[in-house]
């Protein structure tokens, strides 16, 4: 929502463009490898990823300009490494603002700071903040220089059905309605999905109690890109509120609703400033600020039981919703993007068995599920759901005034890289190893040369090897080989020996690592991460 | 701990109990519980005697 007399894309910091729906018809009805429905930023993301591997797309989407409001604003730093595969991180680091650091206060004083993980290795920071607005622009930047995407706008799908071997998709925009086949459909619109609703299905799972209003403003306000989490303030007492600095002076402020508050009258403009100027006043803020832009949410733990739905995979919300605690919503769409992305563009291309399409709901439901953990915990922590959680809450923050270690029960525990253990697709591990990633986790960064590890990275799956004679012995038109000095900063993250080798996926996961590989080990792993194996 | 050990701590605990007011017994109840536990160290027997103390309670 936006201030009276504003429209919904009238914003202070952000020019709106507009899309026609489209106006050639001849070709409307040709079919498409895979259509995607939803041009956010994870169906954005899921065509770009496709598109990278040289796999043709349509994606519809019934709006006639972006989302409005700036929604997700954190990126984490594996998205980072989504994005840079897309081709399309630039402008993000040029845009967003890094951070690794956030402070808990209890009543006004400091009782947390905590530091994500970060060091001179890593290339990304853990985390980024920048408005979803820009966050779509820049993916549609991308799309617009990709000539294997059709974007078709004001574009909505009203039917969806099974053909034989294909989707059928009924499509209307302003101009008329038309039927397109796809071989594949990717469910990219969001979280009250109507493809979703038109499958039958359901998103299972949990309804928090606490609700919160998240509202931007607009202030010259001083202070670093850190997220700071205010417990009892008091302009909010029992309440909760949460505040992140943005790109363009633009700060959001998300507080949490009164049990029994009502939320009609909550996110009523007067109200939401009468509240976001209690919060502005607790921070010491005195100068002039402007309203941009307000929403209300709840947190949920909600997800399909399974992604796949015969040729239609749901990705992003969708598929699940979580708590914004984890800041994982967002992130895991472009994940479960990127994910079903090299499998499908895989399986077109005959390079995979279909069956590697079944991977895709165990691993990113299982990254759900992983964020569902954690994002309880926190929301559990935010917003206690009986008396015992709230009263152990408020216990824990009023011994942190004193105890240091019962501050660390506010930390969000946000950026934990999730690893894909029981994938059909990843291979056990080799128990030779002491330390470094195992299979299924994403590969750690390290310093190679003047740039990175991840630099090294060919385009589908690397093998990461000490030994140039292993390089030599194997070869794959999809897998491009690294061979990397023994005793090096690499060698030491990956607890790499002499013989050591890894196989790294398109996505960045571990497929599989060896002690003592052989070109037959090496082969082997590439069919099972495609598939080949049970044919 | 001697028996008058344990007498010194049960009077602390009824004064203290007396002096932060109805409203607030709980909260101080559980403060103290966390501030000891982690004095502790054993999270294993904390949740045993958490427990413990969890029976006989509508005896």
């Amino acid at each position: 929502m936006r201030p009276a007399g504003r429209a919904e894309t009238d914003s202070l910091y952000f020019d709106y463009p507009h899309f026609d729906a489209p106006k050639e018809r001849s070709h409307l009805d040709a079919p498409a490898p895979v259509a995607i429905v939803g041009a956010g930023p994870v169906g954005m993301t899921a065509a770009l990823a496709l598109a990278r591997d040289g796999i043709a797309s349509v994606i519809f989407d019934a709006k006639s300009t972006f989302n409005d409001g700036s929604r997700a604003i954190c990126v984490a730093r594996q998205s980072y490494y989504i994005l840079e595969r897309l081709g399309a991180v630039a402008p993000f680091l040029e845009k967003s603002l890094g951070w690794t650091t956030g402070r808990s206060f209890y009543r006004g004083q400091q009782i947390l700071e905590f530091r994500m993980p970060d060091s001179p290795r890593e290339k990304y920071r853990p985390m980024y903040n920048i408005e979803q607005q820009y966050i779509e622009q820049y993916l549609w930047d991308a799309i617009e220089r990709e000539p294997l995407i059709e974007a078709r706008w004001q574009s909505e799908v009203t039917a969806i059905d099974d053909l034989a071997d294909a989707v059928r998709l009924t499509v209307r925009d302003p101009n008329g309605s038309y039927d397109i086949s796809a071989d594949w459909v990717l469910a990219a619109d969001g979280a009250r999905s109507t493809l979703r609703k038109m499958r039958g299905l359901k998103l299972k799972g949990e309804n928090y109690e606490g609700r919160y209003v998240i509202a931007d403003v607009q202030m010259d306000h001083d202070y670093p890109t850190i997220r700071r989490a205010l417990f009892d303030p008091d302009c909010r007492r029992g309440g909760t509120v949460l505040v992140h600095k943005q790109p363009d002076n633009i700060w959001r402020i998300d507080y949490q609703l009164r049990e029994g508050e009502n939320e009609t009258d909550a996110i009523a403009e007067e109200n939401v400033r009468t509240s976001v100027a209690a919060v502005l006043a607790d921070l010491g803020f005195t100068g002039d600020w402007e309203l941009e832009w307000w929403s209300v949410y709840s947190a949920n733990t909600l997800a399909l039981d399974d992604y796949r739905d015969g040729r239609t995979f749901f990705i992003g919300d969708s598929a699940h919703i979580v708590p914004i605690f984890g800041v994982r919503g967002l992130n895991n769409g472009l994940a479960d993007a990127q994910n079903i992305a090299w499998k499908l563009a895989r399986v077109i291309k005959g390079q995979a068995a279909e069956v590697l399409l079944d991977s895709y709901t165990p691993e990113r439901r299982g990254a759900t599920l992983d964020v569902f953990a954690n994002a309880s915990k926190s929301a559990r922590f935010m917003t206690p759901p009986t008396p015992g959680w709230q009263l152990m809450r408020n216990a824990a923050l009023n011994l942190s005034l004193t105890h240091p270690f019962a501050g660390e029960l506010a930390n969000p525990r946000q950026m934990t890289p999730y690893t894909y253990a029981d994938s059909p697709i990843v291979l056990p591990d080799d128990p030779g190893f002491d330390g470094g990633p195992v299979p299924g986790a994403p590969l750690p960064e390290a310093r190679v040369g003047d740039g990175y590890l991840s630099d090294c990275l060919g385009p589908g799956f690397t093998l990461i090897t000490f030994d140039p004679g292993l390089a030599e012995t194997v070869a794959d038109s999809d897998l491009a080989t690294v061979v990397l000095q023994p005793g090096s900063e690499v060698a030491e993250v990956l607890a790499a020996g002499l013989g050591s080798a890894y196989l790294v996926r398109p996505d960045g996961h571990v497929a599989s690592r060896w002690t003592r590989p052989s070109s037959a080990l090496v082969c082997e792993a590439l069919n099972r991460s495609l598939g080949k194996d049970r044919k | 701990m001697t028996p008058g050990e344990v007498e010194t701590v049960y009077e602390a605990l009824a004064l203290n109990l007396d002096a932060v007011g109805a409203t607030r017994r709980e909260l101080f109840l559980a403060k103290l519980a966390l501030l000891l536990s982690y004095d502790l160290g054993d999270a294993d027997r904390v949740c045993l005697r958490i427990e413990e103390a969890a029976r006989n309670i509508d005896h």
